[in-house]
């Protein structure tokens, strides 16, 4: 039988190797599919956790993750365009301008 | 209700075993006499002009954004279709101004000449 | 048999997430992505919320990917900029040390036994879509109007930087 622990297990597995992909990796655009993995995750946990209580409400919030994530997906890929037409890379060590 | 899922499993699970099992006995059986222009690139039968990894033009990432944005309008019209007589008039005005917000960026990106191809 | 292909599906979800991480080349970080992506929409499906799995491919696997494939290739990095890591160590500690903190809390706190009015037998006889829907339009009206505003913002963005002149 599959509880709901097994789901969140999974979740939390992806969540940290999201979480390590975007400490380690140097290429911005992997750094944001990292990201992505890890809004996939709590997604999971938030139906899993919809479907254990019997609740709507975290399918719905899903539903804006999703939206949230596909208006960064715009504007950071934008973002990472205009970056690369002012310096010929995309690598965050790059993008060092405001650093302290 | 999970078991109405079954014939999609069963579907990928022969789409996956046919794939594998042609690329196994294609590997084994196949005749192989790979000769340059065999190994070419094809190219609707011309020869190949260039490298296939040139730069895109920045065009299509505007198409292509624009795209997401209307896929997510797409995706919330799917439940107000389903359950729009159950709204009622209240459902239309709702999601007639959530269209007339996304229509005023569509103006935008329009005036702004972002979709001309030139 | 279920818990069979909950574990084979776990495996391949696990198994592509670590690619995205490890891989060399962007574009195979993106497609074990994608894959993933089908492994989560599998998860809804087995969790009754088989339009959530619609909209997961849909969205995800249709639309940001495409947009990051796209992005890739316009950028067309070379082999040069492929595979670089920093802080490779700390990484790993860091992964771990959230994992370790989810894990913690799996393990001591136990899920509340709530059960609402929402349960699979009425998911099947009203519609996942349905349920959805009047979420969506009855009680999260201003989130839903909110959203608009949000791409909206991020079409005048997106054009803004993308364009070479404005």
């Amino acid at each position: 039988m599959i509880t709901v622990n097994h789901y969140l297990v999974v979740s939390a597995i992806l969540f940290s190797l999201g979480t390590f992909g975007v400490l380690t990796r140097r290429n911005a655009i992997v750094i944001f599919m990292c990201i992505e993995l890890m809004l996939n995750a709590v997604n999971l946990t938030f139906i899993a956790l919809s479907n254990h209580l019997g609740n709507m409400d975290g399918q719905v919030f899903v539903f804006f993750v999703m939206t949230v994530a596909a208006a960064e997906a715009a504007v950071g890929l934008a973002l990472m365009i205009s970056f690369f037409r002012n310096r010929e890379s995309i690598e965050v060590d790059d993008i060092s301008l405001l650093k302290w | 209700m999970l078991d109405s899922y079954l014939p999609i499993i069963v579907l990928i699970g022969i789409a996956v075993g046919f794939a594998i099992c042609t690329t196994i006995f294609s590997r084994l059986i196949g005749q192989k006499k790979p000769t340059e222009v065999k190994l070419a690139p094809y190219e609707c039968g011309m020869p190949p002009v260039g490298s296939a990894r040139e730069r895109m033009s920045m065009k299509f990432y505007i198409i292509a954004m624009l795209f997401i944005v209307f896929d997510i309008e797409a995706v919330f019209l799917y439940p107000w279709a389903v359950m729009f007589k159950k709204l009622g008039l209240f459902g239309f005005v709702e999601m007639g101004v959530f269209i007339a917000i996304l229509l005023v960026g569509y103006i935008y990106v329009w005036k702004k000449g972002a979709l001309e191809w030139e | 048999m279920q818990v069979l292909f909950f574990y084979l599906v776990a495996f391949v979800a696990v198994a592509s997430g670590l690619l995205v991480v490890t891989c060399k080349s962007p574009v195979n970080s993106a497609l074990a992505l994608v894959n993933t992506f089908f492994c989560l929409a599998i998860f809804y499906v087995m969790l009754h919320a088989p339009f959530m799995a619609a909209i997961q491919i849909m969205v995800y696997a249709g639309a940001i990917m495409v947009l990051i494939l796209f992005v890739i290739m316009l950028l067309n990095l070379g082999v040069e900029t492929m595979k670089k890591t920093t802080h490779t160590v700390w990484g790993i500690v860091a992964g771990s040390l959230v994992m370790m903190l989810t894990f913690f809390f799996i393990k001591r706190g136990q899920p509340a036994n709530i059960s609402g009015p929402i349960t699979n037998e009425v998911v099947e006889s009203v519609g996942h879509t349905q349920l959805i829907g009047k979420h969506i339009f009855v009680d999260f009206l201003l989130p839903f109007e909110i959203t608009s505003i949000l791409l909206l913002v991020a079409i005048v963005g997106a054009v803004i930087l993308a364009k070479k002149e404005v």
